[in-house]
């Protein structure tokens, strides 16, 4: 407990939060290559997810291209596409492997999301004489949102996790005291750094747990607190379906 | 690809270390997850606390839990033994969810009618829930061993040996073909396990290839259903 | 009126689902397509909005094929009623009566006043035009359907079992209610069900349907039940079953032919060419 007591009165250190290296410019730069990593996934994704998810075609594929995904290092593809684009363009390098990383789950939230509706709503929209533009804009898309979400959580878990070994690579970021504390054999150091990590990491957790929450429409939100939102009518028997479906929500989740 | 061809011999060596950690690791957590699910299965107000309890540890980064653990278990930070259980709670956090999914699969028509029959309860989950539940625990155990030999190599970070050493090593001595060899390595071996599962899965679940393979989805499936698009 | 011209329809895979089906279904009428499940009477069904086209032949409507516009707006001109309703659950109750109108472009106010109206023609109180579909029975939903269906004004309103899943005294009930809304509105109605008792009640006309839509026999429910085209309509009417045994009823306004159960199965005319002959 006496290296615990050390971190944290290194953490609370004034000294830690100002200056060159302070404990509030690394959260910066942590947070700022999260976010343009996971919207530059987005931007990729979504869409691709959304035309997988609508037209049921090329779904095998993102399905083969994650579970490989799953299998790359993340350490080891962060170096080695750094030292694919040199020392000059090692942020932009890094910035790469973390959107690589990103996509997969954003795909598969974006697609499972359309998946996971009740084939008659959509069968009902269409014989409404809804376009396919207005079955996607004002019924798949709605009703996969929180699948999306989901998607997009894990991805951005994934990301600040490994934003935080690209300190390895003097990218900066929080993982920076953990790696020099590291060489320095300063544990309180190390031990300060993988808190304030994981802090973060829970909050942004916790965030995006809400706003997956709040993604649920309205109209499926249960009523009752206890249990999950309840899902389209129809499908709660089919066990094939709820098999593939518990496949699809971890595949989603990746650790780095 | 020279280095690659020259160091076969390293290679071979770090990822045999590599693999007897990952596999402590996958075996452990399979193992501890099996009771630990079901009792979150089993006991309702268990289920929230074991469920949301391993999904948090998940969210924490491994090089952040890597240096945390040891101040609960009290082993040093740079220790194999530290990698292997950090890897543990890992496979853990996904495997009782898997568990506790899997078991809620589980038709409850078909156990009751197997209670019916007359099995008590431990051999009711042995006989029916525990295979019932095969399936879904199986594709969990898969991305368990996929994520863990991949997530293994940070070991590197903390001085655990591995085939993250061609990482490190290669970005010391800017060796673009050993980083390569690396990642190729963990993808392969990771690939090579889930191969097994998926065989040992058939071998074990025979019934779940034996059924004639089902239309996923309604669209395709109900001839009726065909619309225009 | 809905022509039916030599219409077939099989898939890929070698299945046929209609093979060679003509008829007329008169306008302003009822007609029901009456068969076992496999039958093809919902392909039928699906290809008068075509959401499903046929293989072969054609469909006109007062006279003009409905290949040749867009679906869509084939679509929005057709009501389509279907099991479960079909509801989306993301919108509320008058959302979803206002779909079809708010597509066409119709301002949310307008759109909203005329659903509520709607809910009122199919026995809706409308206090329940906030509330989300899953927070209605299945009766309910069920009469959400039929008016979204009525909602732009269409004069073919398509019913695919729509009574199929709730229980059977709330299905009597609406089938009360159709023939309520049918006698005020008058449209030309297509129904799918795999209930005779339902065919008889509702249609005006009744198609009995075996594989790939085959007709075993059409008519008014009376001429089915008075004179059964072969055994196996015999069979599927229940007419060899004691439960369809027949008796005669004196009434104020004539000769009626009632069931086992008391209801009343048709009206029993005199045929003065019968008596000459």
């Amino acid at each position: 407990m006496n290296l615990l007591r050390d971190a944290f009165s290194w953490l609370t250190d004034p000294a830690q939060w100002t200056g060159a290296s302070s404990l509030l410019l690394l959260l910066g730069q942590h947070l700022m290559y999260t976010a343009i990593a996971v919207a530059l996934a987005a931007v990729i994704a979504i869409p691709l997810g959304w035309a997988i998810g609508h037209t049921g075609r090329g779904r095998e594929i993102a399905v083969a291209v994650s579970g490989l995904a799953r299998a790359v290092p993340s350490f080891g593809l962060l170096i080695l596409l750094v030292l694919l684009a040199g020392v000059l363009h090692k942020p932009e390098a890094a910035v790469i492997t973390f959107v690589l990383l990103a996509i997969p789950s954003i795909l598969a939230g974006a697609y499972t999301g359309l998946e996971s509706i009740d084939r008659k709503t959509i069968d009902a929209a269409r014989a409404m004489g809804m376009t396919e533009r207005e079955i996607l804009a004002k019924v798949e898309i709605p009703l996969g949102l929180p699948l999306l979400v989901g998607g997009l959580r894990s991805a951005i878990l994934q990301v600040a996790a490994t934003v935080t070994i690209a300190a390895y690579v003097n990218l900066g970021g929080l993982g920076l005291p953990i790696i020099t504390g590291l060489n320095l054999r300063r544990y309180d150091m190390v031990l300060g750094g993988a808190l304030l990590v994981a802090a973060l990491a829970l909050v942004l957790e916790l965030l995006m747990a809400l706003a997956q929450r709040m993604s649920v429409p309205r109209g499926l939100r249960s009523t009752s607190t206890a249990g999950p939102p309840a899902e389209p009518a129809g499908r709660g028997a089919d066990h094939a379906n709820t098999t593939e479906l518990h496949r699809d929500r971890t595949v989603e989740r990746t650790r780095t | 690809m020279n280095w690659i061809l020259e160091n076969l011999d390293l290679i071979g060596t770090l990822a045999l270390e590599h693999l007897r950690q990952s596999l402590w690791a996958i075996a452990a957590g399979f193992l501890i997850s099996l009771p630990l699910g079901w009792a979150a299965w089993r006991y309702r107000s268990l289920r929230g606390l074991v469920v949301t309890g391993t999904g948090l540890l998940y969210t924490i980064p491994s090089l952040a839990l890597l240096m945390i653990l040891p101040v609960v278990t009290g082993m040093s930070a740079i220790s194999e033994a530290n990698l292997i259980v950090s890897l543990t709670v890992y496979a853990l956090a996904i495997m009782v969810r898997c568990v506790v999914d899997g078991l809620d699969s589980v038709d409850p028509q078909t156990r009751s009618a197997a209670t019916a029959m007359g099995y008590g309860p431990g051999r009711r989950f042995a006989a029916v829930e525990l295979p019932l539940a095969g399936p879904v625990i199986l594709a969990g155990l898969r991305v368990t061993a996929v994520s863990t030999i991949s997530l293994a190599t940070v070991g590197i970070l903390v001085g655990v040996t591995n085939l993250g050493y061609l990482f490190t090593n290669g970005l010391q001595r800017r060796i673009i073909p050993e980083v390569l060899a690396g990642v190729l390595a963990v993808a392969l071996i990771a690939l090579l396990i889930d191969l097994l599962l998926v065989l040992a899965g058939r071998w074990l679940m025979p019934w779940t290839t034996a059924r004639p393979q089902r239309a996923r989805r309604a669209r395709n499936s109900a001839p009726e259903a065909v619309g225009t698009r | 009126m809905i022509e039916f011209d030599a219409v077939s329809k099989s898939y890929p895979g070698g299945t046929t689902a209609v093979s060679d089906f003509s008829l007329e279904v008169p306008a302003h009428r009822t007609t029901v397509f009456v068969g076992s499940s496999g039958c093809g009477k919902t392909t039928l069904l699906r290809m008068v909005n075509r959401m499903v086209d046929p293989s072969a032949g054609s469909i006109r409507i007062d006279g003009r094929d409905i290949s040749a516009g867009s679906p869509v707006q084939l679509r929005r001109s057709i009501g389509y009623v279907m099991q479960n309703a079909g509801l989306l659950p993301h919108f509320t109750v008058a959302e979803n009566i206002a779909t079809v109108p708010r597509l066409k472009g119709t301002s949310r106010g307008k759109a909203r006043q005329r659903a509520v109206e709607l809910m009122t023609t199919v026995g809706l109180d409308s206090s329940l035009a906030d509330r989300y579909p899953h927070q209605l029975s299945g009766g309910q939903q069920q009469r959400v359907g039929v008016a979204r269906a009525l909602a732009p004004e269409p004069n073919i309103l398509l019913m695919d079992e729509p009574f199929g899943a709730v229980d059977p005294i709330v299905r009597t009930e609406l089938q009360q209610e159709l023939l309520r809304l049918q006698r005020e509105l008058g449209k030309t109605i297509i129904f799918v069900t795999h209930d005779i008792d339902e065919a008889f009640l509702l249609g005006d006309q009744v198609v009995i349907l075996s594989e790939q839509a085959q007709k075993l026999q059409v008519g008014t429910p009376s001429r089915i039940i008075e004179s059964p085209a072969n055994d196996f309509v015999s069979s599927f009417i229940g007419a060899d079953r004691g439960q369809r045994a027949l008796s005669i009823k004196q009434t104020p306004t004539g000769t009626v032919l009632v069931d086992s159960q008391g209801r009343t199965q048709g009206r029993l005319v005199d045929a003065p060419d019968l008596d000459r002959a």
